[in-house]
C-alpha cells in the first residue's frame, strides 16, 4: 500500500498551541479518529516567526548561511504534515479532504520513495 | 510474398491494432498495473507481428495472438524489475499474471476500457495529459500521430505522456471506475476530454476541420455510450458531435472558405448523422427529464438547427427556450451570447443587438464582435458594424475565420 506525505498549507500564519486555536486542534483530532490506522505519521509546526532557514554555500562542508524565517514567503504557509497509507490516489485524496487544512488552505499529496529495509 | 501483400497484411494488422491492441493494452494495464509496461509490451507485440505476419499469414484470432505476446513480454518485464529490487510480493504477483488463460471475454475487455477511460480522464491529471492520454492509450494512436492531431511538437506531446504515465504509477491513480457517489463528477471529467478532442478538430489549427481529431471523439463517445448506455449526458455528447459533424462537408466552400448556416447547402448534410443524433437527443432528454445537463441542451439545440428545412423555418422559439434551460446548468457568456444570436432570429436584430450587449466580459473574443457587427448590418447602421468587424479582427480570429470577416467586411462597406 503507498504512503503518500500530506503537505498542509494554512491560510494563517497561526500558533496552534494558543488557547484560541482550541477548535481548529479538536477538528484535527476529530480527523486522526476517522482516519485511524491510515494515519502513520506526522505533526504540526510552530509559526514561521520561529523558522530558521539553512543553507551551506559552496558544496558539502562549505559556509553555513542561516536566515531568520521560512524558506519561501508565500500567502499560505506550511504548517504541517501527516503520512496517510492508502491504496490507492483515490482513497488519499477523500482522506485528505477531511484534513482541516483543505478547508483552511491546501493539502498537497506527494507519494513516498519507499526505501528498502 | 508480393509487395501487395505486404501492404495488405500491414494494413490489416494496422486495423486490428486499433480496434484489438487498445483492448489488449487495457486489460493489461490492469494486470501489469502499469501504463508503461502494457504499453512496451503492446508495442513489442505488435513489432513482432509486424515482422511475421507479412511471412505466416495473419492468424485467425489475431487479439488472441497479440494478448499471449505481449502478455509474455510484459511478464519478462515485471520479472527483471522484480529481481533487480528484490521484491518476492512482486513475483507472486507475476505468478499470477502468468496464468495461463486465453483472451479475455468480451465482459472484461469492456470494464477494462472502462476503467483505462476514468484512468486517463482522472482529475488528478492535467486535462491537456488527459486529452493526449486518451488518444495514445484508448484510441491506441501512435503519439507522432497525437502530436499532428493536437497541432504539437511530438518532444511536447511524448514528454506530456511519459509525465501522465509516471504520475499515475508513482501517485497511485487507480484502474477502477469511480463509486457512484463520485461517477457524476468524473463523467464529465471524461465527456469535457471528449468534447475537447472533438473541439480540437472542429475549429483548431491552420485549416478549419481536421477530420481524423473529430473521428476520434466519436469513436470515443461510442464507445463510452456502449459502456455507460444508462447515461444520458453520454447521449448528449455523441448526439452533439453527431449533429454538429453532420455539417463538416458544407462548413467550407470548395475553396476552404467558411460559410454561415444561411449559405450552407443543407442537402448535403449528412442525413444519416442527423437522424441518429435526433434520435439519441430524444433518447436522452427523456432519459435526463428535468435533470438535462450541457451536453444533452447542446445537442437538442443542434437537433433544431440540423432537421431544420431553411434557416427561416428553424423553430427559433424552441432554440431560445433550449437555451434559457442551458443558461441555468452553465451560465457563461458564450451561452449568453449564442442565446442573443438566437432571440435575433426570433424577435429581430434589435432585439438580438440588445441581449447581445447586455453579456459582459466578451470584448475580447472576435465572435462577440462579428455578431454584433452582423446585427448592425441588419439595422442598417453600416458605420458601426463596419468599426464592429474591425474589432473583431483586432481580437487575432483564426486565419478561416479572419478570411470570413474580412469577406463580410468589404460585403458592408461595399
Amino acid at each position: 500500500m503507498p504512503t503518500y506525505a500530506a503537505i498542509l498549507y494554512s491560510s494563517r500564519d497561526a500558533d496552534w498551541t494558543a488557547p484560541e486555536e482550541g477548535p481548529v486542534m479538536a477538528e484535527y483530532g476529530a480527523f486522526s479518529q476517522v482516519a485511524g490506522p491510515a494515519v502513520t505519521g506526522g505533526a504540526a509546526l510552530f509559526p514561521t516567526s520561529t523558522a530558521t532557514t539553512v543553507r551551506v554555500q559552496g558544496g558539502k562542508g562549505g559556509d553555513v548561511l542561516t536566515t531568520d524565517g521560512p524558506f519561501a514567503e508565500a500567502k499560505e504557509v506550511l504548517s504541517g504534515f501527516f503520512l496517510l497509507d492508502a491504496p490507492d490516489l483515490d482513497a488519499a485524496i477523500a482522506l485528505a479532504a477531511q484534513i482541516p487544512a483543505a478547508w483552511d488552505g491546501a493539502v498537497e499529496l506527494r507519494p513516498v520513495i519507499p526505501m528498502a529495509g | 510474398m508480393t509487395s501487395a501483400g505486404q501492404q495488405q497484411a500491414a494494413q490489416r494488422l494496422a486495423d486490428v491494432v486499433r480496434d484489438e491492441g487498445r483492448r489488449v493494452l487495457a486489460t493489461l494495464a490492469r494486470t501489469t498495473g502499469s501504463l508503461t509496461v502494457a504499453e512496451d509490451a503492446v508495442a513489442d507485440a505488435v513489432e513482432t507481428a509486424l515482422r511475421r505476419w507479412p511471412v505466416t499469414g495473419v492468424p485467425d484470432e489475431p487479439r488472441a495472438w497479440l494478448t499471449t505476446v505481449a502478455r509474455n513480454k510484459a511478464l519478462d518485464t515485471l520479472r527483471r524489475e522484480a529481481a533487480r529490487v528484490g521484491k518476492e510480493a512482486d513475483a507472486v504477483e507475476v505468478a499470477a499474471l502468468n496464468a495461463p488463460e486465453g483472451p479475455p471475454e468480451a465482459s472484461v475487455v469492456r470494464d477494462d476500457l472502462l476503467r483505462l477511460v476514468f484512468t486517463c480522464c482522472h482529475p488528478a491529471l492535467q486535462v491537456e495529459a488527459q486529452v493526449a492520454l486518451a488518444l495514445r492509450t484508448v484510441c491506441g494512436l501512435a503519439t507522432a500521430d497525437v502530436a499532428r492531431l493536437l497541432v504539437l511538437p511530438e518532444a511536447t506531446v511524448a514528454k506530456r505522456l511519459t509525465r501522465a504515465k509516471q504520475k499515475i504509477a508513482v501517485a497511485g491513480i487507480p484502474y477502477r471506475v469511480p463509486d457512484a457517489e463520485d461517477l457524476p463528477a468524473r463523467l464529465t471529467a471524461v465527456a469535457t476530454v471528449v468534447h475537447l478532442v472533438f473541439t480540437a478538430g472542429h475549429s483548431g489549427g491552420e485549416t478549419l476541420v481536421r477530420p481524423q481529431l473529430c473521428d476520434e471523439a466519436l469513436r470515443l463517445a461510442r464507445l463510452l455510450v456502449e459502456l455507460m448506455p444508462d447515461e444520458s449526458s453520454l447521449q448528449g455528447l455523441l448526439a452533439l458531435m453527431l449533429l454538429t459533424d453532420a455539417r463538416r462537408a458544407t462548413r467550407t466552400d470548395a475553396d476552404g472558405r467558411l460559410l454561415t448556416l444561411a449559405e450552407q447547402d443543407r442537402s448535403r448534410w449528412d442525413a444519416d448523422a442527423i437522424a441518429e443524433g435526433a434520435r439519441l437527443v430524444e433518447a436522452a432528454l427523456r432519459r435526463s427529464r428535468l435533470g438535462a445537463g450541457r451536453f444533452e441542451l447542446q445537442a437538442a439545440i443542434a437537433a433544431c438547427h440540423a432537421c431544420a428545412p431553411s434557416l427561416e423555418q428553424t423553430d427559433w422559439a424552441d432554440v431560445v427556450a433550449l437555451y434559457d434551460a442551458l443558461l441555468r446548468v452553465e451560465d457563461t457568456p458564450v451561452v449568453r451570447l449564442n442565446r442573443a444570436v438566437a432571440v435575433g432570429e426570433l424577435a429581430g436584430p434589435a432585439a438580438g443587438l440588445a441581449a447581445l450587449e447586455a453579456v459582459g466580459g466578451l470584448g475580447r473574443l472576435h465572435l462577440w464582435h462579428a455578431c454584433r457587427a452582423e446585427l448592425l448590418a441588419r439595422l442598417d447602421r453600416r458605420g458601426e458594424a463596419v468599426a464592429a468587424w474591425q474589432q473583431a479582427l483586432d481580437c487575432r480570429p483564426s486565419p478561416p475565420e479572419e478570411d470570413f470577416i474580412r469577406r463580410r467586411l468589404a460585403g458592408t462597406t461595399g
